[in-house]
């Protein structure tokens, strides 16, 4: 489990995440939503040990992020951020390839190699393994950084906005895939989700913060009420039921 | 996956293989031929026949081994090992138009040089050439330190300003050279020459030759560096650790090349940006080709100082800034026509 126990953080004196007690990794797929400014991104900065935080605790797998050191906890956990801006010139094969190296530390044995077989393999890219990513539309790229985070082989996954800049058949595609791994590969997944409604559809459990805070945490149909939305995002938000299935409208 | 998924506008992936193999042919046989060729010209005749038939003692024999077969073998060393220093330093600042004579890292090298004749005439080559390598990682951290205010993806700015912090200590440089009367030694150094490259006077080479095998035991570290800061702590690299040996790596073989040959411009930049676009930025499978063709680059360029107004010699850095200039144009004009 990811536990985070009384975290808080600050930038500059402002407090962005407020002694926040989660816990996090269960079966299955969590979103974590929240307007902007909620302090999503900067929680998983937290987990995915990228910020310290200020004050509190957090575990992943029962391991102390703060002492436990960075390679092993590279086993366990891997964050895949939003801004995923490469200068670097690298095939899927070779980004796939770095996922391995918590494990292989750059020399390869046949397991890795199996592993970033079945990455691959997975994510559906073989034709394009030996593509640039940079020579890759924005679905494609998407998914080259998934297998390489599966490769990285770790029971916990953080996904940050994996839907940014996506278009709508490609979103699909990747909740799809996300939700497979949590079925097929027994991943725990944690992503933050910017649109309600994907969340609703492909995750077991809803965690929604404001200004640093949880504010809610539930199963997907106990969220998706205009009262609950309303608390969180501050808008009147609509829910309709759609072949039996909560649909959030909010567009005006 | 459906054939919609194919974008249209690409390539097939089959020709690279293929074209890759060529380019690395081609670049093999071009170090063997020019690095025979850098053994036999020359003002003084040196042949394969004149060795041979003149037997160990000949002056042929004596030259080729104290003047020929050092330059060619610094030649190697500094080409191969100024685009390693250009690889290094792009990955770790991610930008392709980095290299240690676009960041102040050589003007702060040269200035180290400075103070160790004003301060420490006497000192031993090795001792300058610590002291020019310890001003050369001030001059990378600073750079560093002062990158971190610019975004990153302000691809042209990160150069621009490396380029005004090695204009400012270049000036200082030159400032203290003047009042002291030490231009004319300063530019035995702001230009690279091979011309005085003799035995006993070019193997703190070896070095930067020694630090080009240590990028390449680290190289996967180099890679990942390159993946930006949250991408290597995600798989578990220590991100500061790796930097430091890095900008290690890169002043040591900026000093190296300095104090045995002299400042050559552009090399670090155009040799990787040229490999980049032939099999890309996986640090272990770019060192040879980036060394390979530095080496080439830099034997080709000395051939043409050598040639062009014999019995003279031109300074190297000028056909190399020549040449690199041009290159560096056509990258610079290429990259904009790229999507990003």
């Amino acid at each position: 489990m990811i536990a985070l126990e009384n975290v808080t953080k600050r930038y500059d004196g402002v407090t962005v995440v407020d002694n926040v007690s989660l816990t996090l990794g269960g079966e299955g797929v969590t979103a974590l939503i929240g307007p902007n400014g909620a302090g999503k991104s900067t929680l998983f900065g937290l987990v995915g040990r990228l910020l310290k935080p200020d004050a509190g605790r957090v575990t992943v797998g029962g391991l102390d992020i703060s002492t436990t050191p960075s390679a092993d906890l590279a086993k366990t956990l891997a964050v895949l951020r939003q801004d995923n801006h490469l200068t670097a010139r690298l095939t899927v094969h070779d980004l796939v390839e770095f996922g391995r190296f918590p494990h292989s530390r750059g020399r390869l044995t046949m397991e890795d190699r199996e592993h970033i077989e079945r990455a691959i393999d997975y994510l559906e890219l073989d034709a394009y393994r030996n593509r640039f990513l940079d020579e890759l539309s924005g679905g494609q790229r998407q998914r080259a950084f998934i297998a390489m985070v599966l490769a990285q082989d770790t029971k916990y996954v953080l996904l940050d906005e994996p839907l940014n800049n996506l278009d709508l058949r490609h979103m699909t595609e990747i909740m799809r895939l996300v939700r497979r791994m949590a079925d097929e590969l027994g991943k725990r997944v944690v992503t933050v989700l910017h649109d309600i409604n994907f969340a609703a559809t492909w995750s077991d459990r809803i965690v929604a913060m404001r200004d640093g805070a949880v504010v809610a945490d539930a199963s997907s149909r106990e969220i998706m009420r205009p009262e609950v939305l309303k608390a969180v995002y501050d808008t009147t938000v609509d829910v309709r039921e759609i072949d039996g299935k909560p649909i959030a409208l909010y567009y005006g | 996956m459906t054939a919609l998924d194919r974008p249209l506008t690409s390539t097939p992936s089959l020709a690279r293989p293929s074209r890759r193999t060529w380019v690395g042919v081609l670049v093999g046989v071009l170090l063997a031929v020019l690095g025979l060729t850098s053994l036999f010209v020359g003002v003084s005749d040196v042949s394969p026949v004149s060795v041979l038939t003149g037997g160990a003692d000949s002056d042929a024999a004596f030259l080729l081994v104290t003047s020929r077969i050092p330059r060619t073998v610094a030649i190697v060393l500094v080409g191969a090992s100024l685009g390693i220093a250009g690889l290094i330093m792009q990955m770790l600042v991610r930008n392709k138009f980095v290299e240690p004579g676009t960041t102040g890292v050589s003007e702060f090298a040269t200035l180290g040089m400075l103070v160790t004749m004003v301060f420490l005439p006497g000192l031993a080559v090795v001792g300058k050439m610590g002291v020019a390598a310890a001003f050369g990682l001030f001059g990378t951290w600073v750079f560093l330190r002062v990158v971190r205010v610019v975004p990153v993806r302000q691809l042209v700015l990160v150069p621009l300003v490396g380029i005004m912090l090695g204009g400012v200590v270049g000036a200082v440089t030159t400032f203290f050279a003047y009042r002291l009367d030490l231009l004319q030694s300063l530019g035995q150094w702001s230009q690279g020459s091979f011309a005085t490259i003799m035995a006993g006077r070019y193997e703190f080479l070896w070095i930067a030759g020694l630090m080009v095998v240590v990028a390449w035991i680290a190289a996967d570290r180099f890679s990942v560096i390159g993946l930006g800061e949250e991408f290597a702590t995600n798989l578990g690299l220590n991100y500061q650790r790796v930097v430091a040996v890095g900008m290690v790596i890169i002043a040591v073989i900026t000093a190296a090349v300095l104090v045995t040959a002299g400042m050559i411009p552009f090399l670090g930049l155009v040799v990787p940006n040229v490999v980049s676009l032939i099999i890309g930025d996986n640090v272990r499978r770019a060192i040879p080709w980036v060394a390979g063709i530095g080496a080439v680059f830099v034997l080709a360029c000395d051939l043409l100082a050598r040639t062009v107004r014999m019995p003279y010699e031109i300074p190297l850095s000028v056909i190399v800034g020549v040449v690199g200039a041009a290159l560096f144009l056509w990258l610079l004009l290429r990259g904009r026509s790229r999507a990003h």
